[in-house]
């Protein structure tokens, strides 16, 4: 592997950058001429517009313009849309009502934006909202989804009879209902899946720039995907062509999936840049970011697990009320369907899976992906399915877990998916060595003797990652084609440039990717340079999420990799004067094998670029593109154990233990990966102990800041155990699965499981705050 | 932010007439709380007078009978003072658990006081121990200096000096933080004086603010122990209820907190 290759825990190249505060974020740019936006917002849940008065503002010192929702439909702006068309149960199409980029006429959840000034600075545009006077008619506003689907409730979309979006199924309902009546024990739950705010630490921003002349158009803007936000905004929003605009993704701090989207904040900097001949910027605070990113999971579901008599499972039945806010943001319907419900059967071999999903509009902040997104939710139900039913029917939850593994691969689930590969006994194994899960009983007996509450939770999980074929999501509804992009540059000196489409938004791309240049050709990373971000330089890309930056992004450099390398070893060949087949490539040396005779990269990329001695009709220079469409999902899986003790006196959960065992495929970097885990850990844990959405009955945000909404610390968290077993993927030649979200899917039902094994008491809803652990505990 | 004159006095004399000409002038005496509704545009006072470069305000001296904490003295530096480690070191330890470092370096004990907020650690302390608030025209019991929520005994434009904490024989403080602003969502002072008297307050717990606790001060006062609160109950009643904390399960945070209180007190 070498010391920098594949495999080497390789230290971040981009941290130095990092961390003496030389990172360059779109809050960093400052362009000549620039003017500020400053968002008038919706004060009200679901009110209408009666009228908006703009001309004191217009008055105010520094004021560039006012501009309102009714000039955006003026302007013929086309409204946002949502990528991935859903199929009801009944065969009509998804309900989706229109969402203007500022509203014209009814606003639908708190922190919508109804206007927005320009000025000079961004206290004078603050100055200058506070003057504009919005007459609103407060409507009767639906929080929550019981709220939406109870009877009579009030209708947020005309095209949305009762609030539903759609009622869409997945599997064999009547051999699912078979399996239940002969079933000879039958588990079901009730599970709240919390709604949470994604909060990147850097919150979202754009500067948009228009040249007249050259009617052209640039975006700086916060995205996981400038390439996919390019598209969308030329394609749909009628704002700027996709050859006269440039998106630019410069440093991003973090994402988390919901730098995904594209926002109507973003647009209506790019339109408004035009409409007052400045650039503008905006910038999110916190505030903002509470109020508008686009929240994560918030499900109701039901679920029903079926046993035979030897507690092999014989059937799932699910039933999910998903929430999707006041508007279907852009990948928002395929989140708690296709994301969700194919993960259903887990890591269990379950022949009959039936789903329905009902997901619904609310006057809230629009959901859409959040790191897991669709596959924490199913995960959490499968899981917590399991742990029940071992409870239920008196049996030790490994075992349970054990009887039902799958272990043939590749395995076709009931919906859909089909498990290329996996070793889940493995896993579980070495979490359960890891964790003493033998010793356990002894160590509860102990802490009972102390008076402490001690219990442990497994979570086994499956996650289907790098979102793909192309060809299989486009068949299910999705817009856009699931591939990567990657363009290798070899300059003239022989240092070389990778373009891709993925966006490193803390992932740590520049170091892994270069890892595999430095495998593939012995060079030093320092050679080599990572190229995202930006439309005027790199090609295409499909961006980054769903872990798929390694699995397809990667492999798409990789196949770049490999012309680029056949072209350069028929180079070295006609300069040495050997057959192209006895090249070999050894510590950035191309070697005639077998021989001493040898030609240095710089040697050949020169030949290559000066084109004195080049093999007859060989085009110059040294340049390869690749576009990477996967044949499958790539299928990260694991186990986690969480061990932990409760305080009876004051419901509070203490970590006792937490091993994680992942099978990632192969690891590019081990550090890296171990840094990808404890972050999805700390959100899932987050999920399950301390992060929650709570809207009052009126619609208002109540957890609108971190003084209410309890963001993980260091402090809450233990020292994670972590280790790896190993399946190659055998869908990409690198053998990776993907690594970004498997902390985020699995723990929270870890957690969950171990307290309520602690307490006795299987009801339990996340957060599991000390005050719900100590009612679960008290009664 | 709006538009605002900061001011800093070098004397309580000077930053009392600077309040008397403001049209709207508030104190700073640590920030925490002004500045970020400021920030909001939620206050807009036409005069901050930044109380904390005000030399007479600031440190930690011995009394007769225990300790004077002048009101510009930070948090961190009551945490580390030997003179309140030694006289009463649950004081010291309370100081430890407000906030964070940069929380600790910047807060002052009069800021804390003066603002009252409800979950505040501070005034648990000096309701317990009966302390007294000095100000710029007098002395104010803890007994009569808390009026509910983020209101106080303090007219406008006074300024709190300093605060005097008797020795006690004594005193422990339990906290059991809120999840997400990590104040008290409930803390409990417990205090035996020399003379065998006890106080008890909570803080986190009450709508109105900090508060005493009759039942657990009889009960400690019978017998100082852990267990003599085994059957104390705390009525729920009049306490918050909110997203981390109802009120029934507060009013357990109140005897469990006095319980771990007197375990820890020294």
């Amino acid at each position: 592997m070498g010391v920098e290759g594949i495999g080497a825990s390789v230290v971040r190249k981009e941290d130095r950058r990092f961390i003496t505060g030389k990172g360059r974020y779109v809050d960093d740019i400052k362009l000549v001429g620039m003017t500020h936006a400053h968002f008038i917002r919706s004060p009200h849940a679901h009110a209408k517009i009666k009228s908006i008065d703009t001309s004191e503002a217009m008055k105010m010192p520094g004021v560039v313009g006012v501009l309102t929702g009714q000039q955006v439909v003026d302007d013929k702006i086309g409204n946002l849309i949502c990528g991935w068309a859903i199929t009801s149960k009944d065969g009509t199409g998804m309900k989706m009502g229109a969402w203007p980029a500022m509203a014209p006429e009814t606003v639908r959840f708190v922190g919508q934006a109804v206007a927005v000034v320009i000025a000079e600075t961004k206290n004078q545009a603050r100055d200058a909202a506070e003057a504009v006077v919005v007459n609103y008619e407060e409507l009767p506003a639906v929080p929550d989804i019981r709220a939406a689907i109870a009877p009579g409730a009030p209708q947020l979309h005309p095209e949305a009879p009762g609030n539903v979006i759609y009622d869409w199924t997945i599997g064999d309902e009547a051999a699912t209902d078979a399996a239940f009546k002969s079933a000879a024990n039958v588990v079901s739950l009730d599970i709240t899946n919390n709604r949470l705010v994604p909060n990147a630490m850097e919150p979202r921003a754009a500067i948009a720039e228009y040249n007249e002349p050259e009617e052209h158009f640039t975006l700086y803007t916060t995205s996981q995907n400038p390439h996919v936000a390019r598209l969308v905004l030329s394609a749909f929003y009628n704002i700027a062509q996709e050859h006269k605009l440039r998106v630019v993704a410069p440093d991003v701090g973090g994402g988390f999936g919901s730098k995904i989207f594209i926002y109507p904040e973003e647009m209506v900097a790019l339109w408004a840049s035009k409409k007052v001949g400045r650039p503008v910027k905006w910038t999110g605070d916190r505030t903002e970011a509470f109020l508008t990113d686009a929240h994560g999971r918030d499900h109701l579901t039901k679920a029903e697990m079926a046993f035979d008599k030897d507690n092999k499972v014989t059937g799932l039945r699910v039933k999910t009320y998903a929430n999707l806010g006041g508007y279907m943001s852009l990948f928002s319907s395929s989140v708690p369907t296709y994301l969700y419900a194919t993960l259903l059967s887990g890591q269990y071999n379950i022949p009959n899976i039936f789903a329905e999903v009902i997901s619904v509009y609310t006057n809230t902040v629009p959901v859409d992906a959040y790191r897991g997104a669709g596959r924490p939710e199913a995960s959490f139900v499968v899981e917590r399915l399991m742990e029940t039913a071992a409870r239920q029917l008196k049996v030790d939850p490994a075992e349970l877990r054990k009887k039902n593994f799958i272990t043939q691969f590749p395995h076709q689930t009931p919906v859909i998916m089909a498990y290329d590969i996996g070793d889940f006994h493995a896993s579980l194994d070495a979490a359960m060595k890891a964790i003493d899960y033998a010793g356990f009983p002894a160590r509860k007996a102990k802490a009972k003797s102390e008076g402490k509450l001690r219990g442990i939770g497994i979570s086994c999980y499956i996650e289907a990652c790098g979102i793909a074929p192309s060809k299989a999501v486009g068949s299910l509804g999705a817009g856009v084609g699931l591939w990567e992009s990657a363009e290798v540059r070899v300059n003239p000196v022989g240092t070389i440039e990778i373009l891709t489409g993925s966006h490193s938004h803390g992932q740590g791309h520049e170091t892994t990717f270069c890892q595999l240049i430095a495998d593939r050709l012995g060079v030093p990373i320092s050679q080599v340079q990572i190229v995202h971000g930006d439309t005027d330089k790199v090609q295409f890309g499909m961006g980054t999420y769903g872990s798929r930056s390694a699995a397809v992004g990667l492999t798409a450099i990789l196949k770049a990799m490999e012309k680029v390398e056949a072209k350069a070893k028929k180079i070295a060949a006609h300069q040495l004067e050997a057959s192209e087949n006895d090249i070999v490539i050894e510590n950035g040396e191309f070697k005639v094998a077998g021989t001493d005779k040898s030609l240095a990269l710089p040697m050949v990329a020169l030949a290559a670029y000066t084109a004195h001695n080049l093999p007859d009709g060989m085009e110059p220079g040294l340049k390869e593109g690749a576009f990477y469409d996967p044949t499958n999902f790539t299928f990260p899986a694991g186990a986690y154990i969480c061990e932990m003790e409760v305080d009876a006196g004051t419901g509070k959960s203490t970590f006792v233990n937490f091993v994680a065992a992942d099978d990632f495929g192969r690891l590019i970097n081990p550090m890296i990966v171990e840094g990808q885990v404890h972050g999805g850990l700390a959100q899932g844990i987050g999920q399950a102990l301390l992060e929650g959405v709570v809207y009052d009955s009126s619609g208002q945000l109540v957890t609108a800041s971190f003084m209410d909404y309890t963001m993980p610390r260091a402090d809450d968290l233990p020292s994670f155990k972590l280790s790896h077993t190993t399946t190659l993927c055998p869908g990409n030649p690198l053998g990776v699965k993907g690594c970004g979200e498997a902390g985020a899917i699995g723990a929270s039902a870890a957690v969950i499981n171990a307290i309520t094994d602690a307490i006795d008491n299987n009801k339990l809803e996340m957060p599991a705050t000390p005050d719900r652990v100590w009612h679960a505990i008290h009664g | 932010m709006y538009q605002t004159t900061y001011h800093r006095p070098s004397s309580v004399d000077e930053a009392a007439s600077l309040f008397a000409k403001g049209s709207d002038a508030k104190y700073l005496a640590g920030g925490h709380t002004l500045i970020p509704v400021m920030k909001q545009r939620l206050a807009s006072p036409s005069d901050v007078i930044d109380l904390c470069k005000i030399k007479e305000l600031v440190g930690i001296e011995p009394t007769g009978d225990g300790i004077m904490i002048k009101a510009a003295t930070t948090h961190s530096d009551v945490a580390s003072s030997e003179t309140v480690q030694k006289a009463i070191p649950a004081l010291a330890y309370l100081a430890s658990l407000i906030g964070d470092p940069a929380v600790r370096h910047r807060g002052t004990i009069g800021g804390s006081l003066a603002n009252n907020d409800p979950a505040a650690d501070y005034p648990a302390a000096v309701l317990a121990c009966g302390a007294t608030v000095k100000t710029n025209k007098r002395s104010i019991s803890a007994d009569d200096f808390f009026k509910g929520l983020f209101s106080t005994a303090l007219e406008d434009g006074e300024i709190i000096t300093a605060v005097s904490f008797p020795v006690q024989d004594k005193a422990g403080y339990a906290k059991f933080n809120h999840p997400a602003s990590r104040f008290a969502l409930t803390g409990v002072f417990v205090a035996k004086t020399p003379a065998g008297d006890v106080r008890a307050a909570a803080t986190g717990a009450s709508q109105n603010g900090v508060m005493r606790v009759p039942a657990i001060e009889a009960a400690l006062k019978a017998n100082w122990s852990a267990a003599a609160l085994d059957n104390v109950n705390i009525s729920a009643d009049g306490l918050m209820n909110d997203i981390h904390g109802t009120s029934d399960y507060r009013a357990n945070l109140v005897k469990v907190m006095a319980q771990r209180a007197v375990t820890a007190a020294s």
